[in-house]
């Protein structure tokens, strides 16, 4: 079956992005700053976070900040929660989001808060659970959640739960792995989880594994290598992932890897890229494979970097 | 309409006959801007040509705040090389704003990038605060378009968040519930469809709730259920039907009855198997047929219904054991 080629990987994290003409570097440029996250969290799982040059990262992060307190995904970018979740998180991992105005930051995220709790993803005022997550996460990271309702939060995430016990991205929305990851880490990070059915949804949740091991992140859909992550973690939160055959998912992602060349892919024999070697490594590291960090599930960080900033006072 | 004929040839063509925008003669007076990735870049990215010198002209523009209609040419090349930058977009709002610009017009160029991009968030946005804007008389468009996508994807998350919204926002209710059932009729495992049919009973104005639909949505799932008893989302949709409470569940004989029928023929079929289980956990006195449709599954008679019920899910699905295991632990105790 194999072993996780933890060398290649690094090697692939390290050199990927810099081949021309690359469909994946155009695809990158606006999201560098997701692509930052994805790659330095990989390498900090993989214990070679100090192959980088921090100084670096932190004064080309800080150079995507807006004016307004948020993130663009690359210098010269408008600013969205998206990327700056992606810029709190590699700062956590350096242990520098001192570097940060925090009030700042956490203002913008604030300020996107909606009436009914729901959170916009930028001025423009698209709404989804996905930025609840990011909201909430972020400003925890911060120590900042008190600059928001977050009872109002709590309830528009719960109103978009379903009848199969998962969520979605608006109320109605149907069920789907990724969308329940964020409402189910929201929950959590606000010690909510009580409002979760917890074995209706891991019920679901565990009816993901497919029969090749891996999971899939809506009925009668393909496995991913990314759903080891957005399933697994909130498995993991609602304490129900011994209910799927743990095994057969770690063979599934290791199936998954380029053993040449580094990186993981979706599926098996499928071309490999950044965010599902992160996916499938974090998923491996959930799963307590040998060698790795163990990374938190709500906050999608090391353990460490998670007791670095809230255990400290 | 004449956008629309323009980016045809403009894409049939661009490989041969694109002119760099440095040598286009409207461009003249604007100093393209370079990328600043830093002077020691991390992760350096080595662009293309082409997509390096339209995003230096495009910084030029952004930064200028040059809200014109060449600016606006610009993004839409802009968009073409890559329809997923999210500042791109955003600048290409201000200009059409500025510029009051037709936005049907908008709504034909979106849908020929949106159909080769039909997961791309910022396409969807922009599409949204498009219809928006054009209010409840695009409303028909929207579902159509949105119709177009499911012929190629039927379960395509982003469609069916626009559709939702569609008809929450801009109305366009009376043909859903047919809609789901052509869907349906296509693909019964398609679980979007499922999902959307309850959104339907549950939240369209015409039908008057899932006190009034219920009865028929019964019937609707069971006859799924008969067709394909493997099929996860009917059987979750009868327990949505019933918000999950088993006790009304067990109190519409139909559902203990199709159990039967599909344990008849299909005596390995989980879905029944759990429904089976929670019936006889929450008291249900099972018929001579049900009983006698566990009894054949398993010759281990010391175990009372339920937990054998469980020990048989165990070997048809080995993969959750665990869970039936934990199910057995939720057995009631026998009166």
């Amino acid at each position: 079956m194999g072993e996780l080629e933890i060398v290649k990987h690094v090697k692939y994290i390290l050199t990927v992005e810099k081949k021309k003409d690359d469909f994946e570097s155009v695809v990158m440029e606006h999201l560098r700053l997701n692509g930052a996250y994805w790659g330095l969290t990989t390498l900090d799982i993989l214990q070679k976070l100090d192959t980088v040059d921090v100084n670096e990262v932190v004064s080309w992060i800080m150079e995507c900040q807006h004016e307004s307190g948020g993130f663009g995904g690359n210098i010269g970018h408008d600013p969205h929660v998206l990327y700056t979740l992606s810029a709190i998180q590699v700062l956590a991992l350096f242990d520098k989001i001192d570097v940060l105005d925090i009030d700042k930051v956490a203002d913008y995220i604030s300020s996107l808060q909606n009436e009914d709790g729901s959170f916009s993803g930028d001025i423009w005022g698209e709404i989804d659970t996905r930025f609840s997550y990011i909201a909430i996460c972020s400003l925890a990271l911060l120590h900042r959640l008190d600059k928001i309702n977050v009872e109002k939060a709590v309830e528009y995430i719960v109103s978009c739960k379903n009848l199969d016990g998962g969520f979605g991205c608006t109320p109605g929305g149907e069920s789907h792995a990724g969308q329940i990851f964020c409402c189910v880490g929201a929950l959590a990070i606000t010690g909510s989880l009580h409002h979760i059915d917890k074995d209706l949804l891991g019920w679901w949740l565990c009816e993901r594994q497919v029969k090749s091991g891996g999971l899939n992140g809506r009925p009668e859909k393909l496995p991913d290598v990314c759903y080891s992550w957005w399933v697994l973690s909130s498995l993991i939160m609602i304490d129900r992932v011994h209910w799927i055959d743990k095994g057969k998912l770690v063979n599934f992602i290791l199936d998954c890897q380029d053993k040449e060349n580094g990186g993981i892919s979706d599926r098996p024999n499928d071309a490999v890229d950044v965010f599902h070697t992160y996916f499938g490594i974090a998923g491996l590291s959930l799963l307590e494979y040998r060698g790795l960090k163990p990374i938190d599930p709500a906050y999608a960080l090391p353990v460490d970097v998670v007791n670095r900033i809230f255990l400290r006072k | 309409m004449n956008q629309k004929v323009e980016f045809e040839v403009e894409e049939e063509e661009e490989e041969r006959s694109r002119i760099p925008i440095s040598e286009r003669p409207e461009w003249a007076d604007v100093r393209p801007l370079p990328q600043d990735d830093g002077p020691n870049p991390v992760v350096p990215i080595a662009y293309s040509d082409e997509f390096s010198e339209t995003m230096d002209f495009f910084r030029a523009v952004y930064l200028a705040d040059e809200r014109s209609a060449r600016a606006l040419e610009l993004t839409q090349e802009a968009i073409f090389l890559n329809s997923g930058n999210y500042t791109v977009w955003q600048f290409r709002r201000l200009i059409l704003e500025a510029l009051s610009v037709d936005l049907r017009e908008e709504l034909e160029f979106i849908d020929q990038i949106a159909k080769n991009n039909t997961k791309n968030y910022q396409i969807w946005h922009h599409r949204r605060w498009v219809a928006e804007k054009l209010g409840s008389n695009v409303a028909s468009n929207e579902l159509q378009f949105t119709g177009e996508i499911f012929s190629q994807d039927a379960k395509n998350y982003h469609a069916w968040s626009h559709r939702q919204w569609v008809l929450q926002t801009l109305g366009g209710w009376d043909d859903e519930l047919a809609y789901c059932d052509e869907l349906l009729q296509n693909d019964i495992f398609n679980n979007s469809a499922w999902n959307q049919r309850y959104f339907v009973v549950t939240k369209s104005p015409r039908l008057g709730g899932l006190e009034v639909t219920r009865d028929s949505e019964v019937a609707y799932a069971i006859k799924a259920i008969l067709t394909k008893p493997e099929n996860e989302s009917p059987w979750r949709y009868l327990r949505g039907l019933y918000k999950n409470d088993v006790n009304s569940i067990a109190n519409d004989p139909r559902v203990a009855s199709v159990c039967v029928d599909v344990l008849t023929n299909e005596k390995e079929c989980a879905h029944a198997l759990n429904m089976v289980l929670d019936l006889l956990c929450n008291h249900y006195q099972p018929s001579i047929e049900l009983k006698n449709a566990i009894d054949a599954l398993s010759d281990n008679s010391d175990l009372e219904l339920a937990k054998k019920v469980c020990s048989v899910l165990q070997l048809v699905d080995p993969m959750r054991a665990n869970y039936w295991e934990w199910r057995k632990t939720t057995v009631p105790a026998r009166d």
